[in-house]
């Protein structure tokens, strides 16, 4: 995916007045999912991060139509509009679009996300990935790395490693499948529109730096976004009616064969700050044998 | 013209919402209603019925997917039971601030733990507060009549509507049921209209935060507060009460059985002494009073077919007329009485006028416990020994005593 020439329109469905916190990556990838799936969308959120983007009644900063639904039921609340408005005979009209944290993913609503997505819904469902509950302040989730401190991991960072969702979702052989990162906005763009030409169940994975969840500056959300790509913490890749590819700046890393070590990603980030160098070094075999295995399957 | 069939209730809610054109379904099995989602999926592959069937996995995706399909503007029909229905309760409250007129039926059954699969209504009454109307069905007629009434009231005042008839008693009981025509349904029910319309030229945001305080919209228009929300739907509630009566009219003037009444009555006229029921409860209580009235007590039945919207008044102005109340349920708020009783009295103290008759909260055919016209009989023999300061429970272990 030649990601530099893409032409990103210039039409802004969000604006100005957003309740996120500075510096937020979802924000920032929000802008640009919305600019891929244009104004016919219907967005279905639960309870997180992306509701206080949404604002607060009666003003909405969101150019699109957003349906809020509890917290377990995102992907159910999907398939009712879609089932809905192919009763009407609306279906053509509209992109259904679910979108809910890692939280309202990786844990309260697996559930409902592996029956649409079994169901084979004809919908996106997007999880924007900021490792921890960080709408209620920043509490541990399945999602959240091994190593890192949270609210409710403060003394002793999180024994446990992060959830490997991206394979549970493939192996619900979704018609494509992508990952992205909000410091690569171009990426974004390209694999919405892409999503948005598809049938059946999309599943994108987004990972969204957090500046006060993961303890860093809120002027570094883009650099801390390239690092994590850049040392392989987030793959970007694409799994497109099966067929598995790298793309964008993971592309061009397994081409140059240049990839920056762990740490350089991890010192920037306060969560990160009682890992042991044993830790580290594992974490950075687990980096490495996870790429290694990407590598084998992208195309040489 | 007539058409009567033999069935058991679960076909009767199943035909009914056939009858409504339902345009999506989402349900999940569970024991005693599995035979309607499976009904109405048969209806649906056969190309009887032309409806969405979502197969979900589980209670809380069922009204998940109900209710956002209701939102852009489809009818919606589920059913469940017990267990499920708790499953669905943070869903019940979302339907119902939503606003989305979806309809379910519940075959009422006892709620774990421990397991039963057979028959009480603890499973909706214990959904009271969520902001559903509540209509409970004495036969398999009601279950059909009441699944069409159902569509047009939520449908006019915006609120969901369970219907709600006993597990297994008329679920998987056959009765001849009425089956009216699909043209007096179509001109009864017309399709659905949506107060909105969703365009992406005029984007909304349904269901957002709302703070404490009223805000202003960009235009400076005060705004509803999440309070205010909350009047809408209580005021709806009100509003409900005079639509129920006037859709129960209307009903009797097409199919010929008026509902006009939020209760039926049998014998009271002259009786001094009145088993309050709800359910096909009602059935065994008539039995009862005409073994009674052989014996020359003046006995009568009322049997309400509306909970909630609570019909307080309509059952004062009748209650209040007579010496004893016997309010007979398959339910208990523990720490306090049957919730129907809870209800009666706080009826008969807000429109009643002193001597207020003397009521009395029995709790009967938990879990299944059979219930049959002698119990009744029984508990009114044993009237002169229950205090009406607590409930009393029709069962072995107090019945030694």
């Amino acid at each position: 995916m030649s990601a530099p020439f893409v032409e990103i329109p210039e039409k802004e469905f969000v604006l100005p007045g957003t309740r996120t916190c500075a510096g937020c990556g979802l924000t920032l990838a929000y802008r640009y999912i919305l600019k891929a799936l244009g104004p016919d969308t219907i967005v279905t959120l639960p309870a997180c991060c992306l509701t206080i983007l949404h604002g607060i009644y009666p003003k909405t900063p969101i150019a699109i139509n957003a349906v809020n639904n509890t917290f377990a039921s995102t992907a159910a609340s999907a398939a009712g509009l879609v089932a809905g408005l192919k009763a009407l005979g609306k279906d053509k009209d509209f992109t259904v679009m679910a979108m809910a944290g890692d939280g309202g993913t990786f844990d309260m609503g697996i559930q409902a996300l592996s029956g649409a997505a079994e169901r084979q819904t004809d919908f996106i469902y997007v999880c924007y990935d900021n490792e921890a509950y960080m709408n209620t302040g920043v509490q541990r989730s399945s999602a959240t790395p091994l190593g890192a401190l949270t609210t409710t991991t403060p003394f002793l960072p999180k024994q446990q490693p992060k959830k490997d969702f991206l394979t549970i979702m493939e192996a619900h052989s979704p018609s494509y499948m992508a990952t992205c990162c909000s410091a690569y906005p171009r990426d974004i763009y390209a694999k919405f529109r892409k999503a948005k030409e598809k049938k059946g169940t999309r599943f994108i994975h987004l990972a969204v730096p957090c500046p006060p969840g993961w303890g860093f500056p809120t002027s570094q959300t883009v650099r801390v976004g390239r690092l994590a790509v850049e040392t392989g913490m987030v793959v970007l890749f694409e799994i497109d009616e099966g067929e598995f590819k790298l793309t964008g700046k993971s592309l061009t890393m397994a081409r140059s064969g240049r990839k920056k070590p762990v740490v350089e990603y991890l010192k920037l980030q306060n969560r990160f700050a009682k890992m042991t160098d044993e830790q580290v070094e594992a974490l950075q075999r687990e980096v490495d044998s996870r790429w290694e295995k990407y590598l084998e399957r992208s195309e040489p | 013209m007539s058409n009567v069939q033999i069935i058991t209730g679960n076909q009767a809610a199943a035909i009914a919402a056939k009858l409504c054109r339902v345009q999506v379904i989402a349900a999940y099995p569970i024991t005693p209603q599995s035979k309607i989602p499976e009904l109405l999926s048969e209806y649906v592959e056969k190309g009887e019925l032309k409806a969405e069937f979502i197969r979900v996995e589980s209670e809380h995706s069922a009204m998940g997917v109900c209710l956002s399909a209701s939102l852009v503007g489809a009818r919606t029909f589920t059913a469940t039971a017990a267990n499920g229905l708790a499953y669905m309760h943070e869903q019940l409250h979302w339907a119902a601030g939503a606003r989305v007129p979806v309809v379910m039926s519940v075959a009422n059954r006892g709620l774990g733990a421990p397991w039963t699969i057979l028959n009480d209504m603890q499973d909706t009454l214990s959904q009271r507060d969520t902001g559903w109307m509540q209509f409970y069905c004495f036969n398999n007629q009601e279950i059909l009549d009441y699944v069409i009434m159902a569509y047009r009231v939520a449908e006019e005042v915006l609120l969901p509507a369970m219907v709600c008839f006993d597990g297994f008693r008329l679920s998987h009981t056959v009765m001849p049921v009425e089956v009216p025509s699909q043209e007096l349904v179509d001109a009864f029910l017309p399709s659905r209209k949506l107060p909105y319309e969703l365009t992406p030229d005029n984007p909304v945001n349904i269901n957002p935060v709302v703070m404490g305080d009223r805000l202003p919209d960009p235009e400076g228009n005060i705004c509803p507060d999440y309070m205010g929300f909350r009047l809408r739907m209580q005021k709806a509630h009100e509003e409900a009460m005079g639509v129920i009566r006037e859709v129960g009219k209307a009903f009797g003037e097409v199919f010929g059985r008026s509902y006009e009444l939020p209760y039926h009555a049998y014998q009271i006229d002259d009786a001094d002494t009145v088993f309050v029921t709800m359910g096909s409860l009602s059935s065994e209580a008539m039995d009862a009073v005409d073994y009674m009235r052989k014996a020359g007590r003046k006995v009568g039945v009322l049997g309400l077919r509306v909970f909630r919207p609570f019909p307080s008044k309509e059952t004062a102005d009748i209650l209040a007329n007579f010496n004893k109340l016997v309010v007979v349920e398959k339910a208990i708020s523990y720490g306090y009485e049957t919730p129907l009783a809870t209800e009666v009295k706080a009826a008969l103290y807000t429109n009643g006028s002193n001597p207020l008759p003397e009521v009395y909260s029995v709790v009967v055919g938990l879990g299944g416990k059979d219930v049959n016209p002698q119990d009744l009989v029984g508990i009114t023999e044993k009237l002169e020994k229950i205090s009406p300061d607590r409930p009393s429970w029709w069962h072995e272990e107090e019945l030694k005593q």
